[in-house]
């Protein structure tokens, strides 16, 4: 799960990283307020999870409340790559002397933490990493002696600072350590680190994302309610399903994430010999394809408007076939008249006969039972063509 | 042969006696594995039936280990124990632990595998986040049904369950020596390279899949590795081609990050390491057949 800035911000703060006053803003008239109370010249930055909002006119300086007010009608609902703005961020102005760069990270290429430092910030890390190689320190963090001073002060060397600048970086350093650790997440990043004029060191920017697998030891987290939801996405979420949705045409359910994300590559193929259909969701029902679980799964996939056809992809396992048999025919008990598209599947594996032959004696005029992963998907993919 | 898990494999459960633990003890048991005991701190001493195994309860993997000279264990215990529970198991010095819990954090699982390393790794991490490890015939440690393919001369590593299971299937004609289920997390202990060294050096073990998906660099590393070190024939085969950037595809590890971790550069890897890549996972196994007869 990614942060917005802002709830970085207030990360940061939370632990003792030097930032800057900000408070949010949801319309022209609270960034107006927002910017009363701060004072001075200060920034109107969009809040979006992406990059290039700059270019995008998505972040003003300001120097009164009635321009924060101007500029902020005009940022609040901008279109930034797909990202509609819907909160600003009213952040202090800087005087900045100097730009670094610093960000911790999941390095699970090595199954380890790797911290990137740069004494040259300011610019996008991935054009700093191909223009200027040199310039960006790639340190190993070890999972558990983490970011200490003398840690925090060898990164900063190796990122070009010099010892006086080092000495002022490092302790901001162990502190987003602390923050990544403590928080659980998979990247902290700082983009730009300022030296202002004033001599301050301070974190203007930053880049949050939390481990989800985490949630369960961080339950006073804030739900990230501004996040661009689908909602179907949401309605899965609510059931307990693990569901993506996607731009397509046929509608999937499967078991295994690795079998749902095949499936999901034998229905393209499949469709590029049907017009181009494509599939509509990823949706894995994990081990226990239990009738409620099905039921719920084709609820979600059969309101979905562009879904024109199903295709149940079970691989009997750990749950044999005849139990997903019966879990489709419960299903459809359940749905009645709302099933309304066709539905084809294939089963295979654990008690493969027994569950073809529930399905069909069960002979429902919507569903059709296919041998294999790849006829299975053509016929899908056919049908979501008529 | 077969690697990692065969007949001398005396296997004991962290997390026997929750519900997963003893649904999958029972399965493993049932399938011909030789299951020892289990440990629970708070049941030790106990002895639990297990349709007529008598299997006694341990208060620490290093009590078990003394007391049934087990050298394998699997992991069932819930994620926010599951740290605790494989650093014991590396404290113990089992020479294989399993990981199958699914959910643990990632700054969890990767504080275990720090030491492990630091305890000079003698303890082969397989996981989390996976089906286990089979040697059909011999024993299996973990979740995969264990009737699926016979013993045989295929080798199979793969980061996702039922993927695996599929491909065990489509294979059943010629049979598995070892199928290894190594993960879909992003921190795992053994990887592709290490089952594919493994294979390379099992005499039983004539041909290789490797099963990978989006995410990560597991997969060009592998092909690296298989273009210097394998002399077997490799299929692969690699799922996620239509997986949007930006979103976890159900397991943690399965998120492609701008150009990195694609289906397309991980094909294309093995395609240059003069690995042949399936398709589909029946066009992977049809490879495979095709590459077995011509052995």
């Amino acid at each position: 799960m990614d942060l917005f800035e802002y709830q970085a911000r207030d990360l940061f703060e939370a632990y003792g990283v030097p930032v800057l006053q900000g408070l949010i803003a949801d319309t022209p008239e609270e960034a107006r307020d927002a910017a009363a109370k701060i004072g001075g010249v200060v920034v109107v930055k969009a809040q979006v999870q992406v990059g290039g909002r700059g270019k995008a006119g998505g972040v003003k300086v300001v120097k009164s409340p009635e321009e924060a007010f101007e500029k902020a009608s005009d940022i609040l609902g901008l279109d930034i790559k797909g990202h509609v703005v819907k909160r600003v961020m009213i952040a202090q102005g800087a005087s900045i002397e100097k730009e670094f760069y610093f960000s911790v990270l999941l390095d699970r290429s090595n199954r380890t933490f790797l911290s990137l430092c740069s004494v040259e910030g300011g610019m996008e890390i991935e054009q700093l990493a191909v223009e200027r190689p040199d310039a960006l320190a790639k340190i190993a963090v070890d999972a558990v002696e983490g970011i200490t001073p003398e840690k925090a002060l060898a990164i900063a060397k190796a990122g070009g600072f010099n010892d006086e600048l080092a000495a002022k970086v490092a302790p901001v350093f162990v502190k987003l350590w602390n923050v990544f650790k403590s928080e659980d997440a998979t990247l902290v990043e700082v983009n730009p680190l300022v030296l202002t004029t004033d001599g301050d060191i301070v974190a203007l920017d930053g880049k949050v994302s939390l481990d989800e697998n985490a949630d369960f030891r961080h339950t006073d987290r804030e739900e990230v309610s501004i996040a661009k939801v689908d909602p179907l996405e949401a309605k899965a979420k609510a059931l307990g399903l693990n569901y993506v949705k996607l731009d397509g045409q046929v509608g999937v359910i499967g078991n295994g994430a690795g079998l749902v994300m095949s499936t999901l590559d034998v229905v393209a193929y499949a469709g590029e010999k049907h017009g181009g259909v494509k599939p509509a969701n990823f949706l894995d029902i994990g081990g226990g394809a239990s009738a409620e679980v099905m039921a719920n799964g084709l609820d979600v996939i059969l309101n979905d408007p562009q879904v024109k056809s199903v295709f149940v992809n079970v691989f009997g396992g750990i749950t044999a076939c005849d139990a997903v048999a019966n879990g489709i025919v419960g299903a459809l008990e359940t749905l009645g008249a709302s099933a309304s598209k066709p539905l084809v599947v294939r089963l295979d594996g654990n008690n493969v006969v027994e569950g073809r032959r529930i399905l069909a004696e069960y002979a429902h005029p919507l569903v059709t039972v296919v041998e294999t992963m790849d006829e299975a998907a053509d016929k899908a993919a056919e049908l979501a063509n008529k | 042969m077969s690697i990692f898990l065969d007949n001398n494999s005396r296997i004991i459960v962290q997390g026997m006696t929750g519900a997963e633990g003893m649904k999958h003890t029972r399965r493993m048991l049932a399938g011909g594995s030789n299951i020892v005991g289990g440990v629970n701190p708070r049941k030790a001493g106990e002895t639990v039936d297990v349709d007529g195994t008598a299997l006694p309860v341990f208060g620490t993997v290093a009590e078990a280990m003394a007391a049934t000279g087990a050298n394998v264990s699997v992991i069932f215990v819930p994620p926010a124990f599951a740290k605790s529970a494989i650093i014991e198991a590396i404290d113990a010095h089992i020479p294989l632990a399993v990981a199958i819990t699914e959910g643990i954090p990632v700054h969890d699982t990767a504080e275990a595998w720090a030491y492990n390393v630091s305890k000079g790794e003698k303890t082969r991490l397989i996981g989390p986040n996976c089906p286990g490890i089979i040697s059909p015939g011999k024993s299996n440690a973990g979740i995969t049904p264990w009737d699926i393919a016979p013993a045989g001369p295929i080798g199979l590593v793969s980061k996702s369950g039922t993927l695996t299971y599929q491909m065990m299937f489509e294979l059943r004609g010629i049979g598995i020596s070892t199928a290894i289920g190594i993960g879909g997390d992003p921190v795992i202990g053994t990887t592709h390279i290490d089952a594919l060294a493994a294979f390379e050096a099992d005499p039983e073990t004539k041909a290789i899949v490797l099963i990978g998906e989006i995410g990560g660099d597991s997969e060009e590393k592998a092909a690296a590795y298989i273009k210097a070190n394998v002399t077997k024939p490799v299929v692969a085969y690699v799922a996620g081609f239509t997986a949007p950037e930006g979103k976890t595809m159900g397991h943690a590890g399965a998120i492609v990050s701008g150009s990195a971790g694609t289906a397309q550069a991980k094909k294309e890897a093995f395609e240059a390491a003069g690995v042949k890549v399936g398709k589909t996972p029946s066009e992977t196994a049809a490879l495979m057949r095709e590459v077995y007869a011509s052995l």
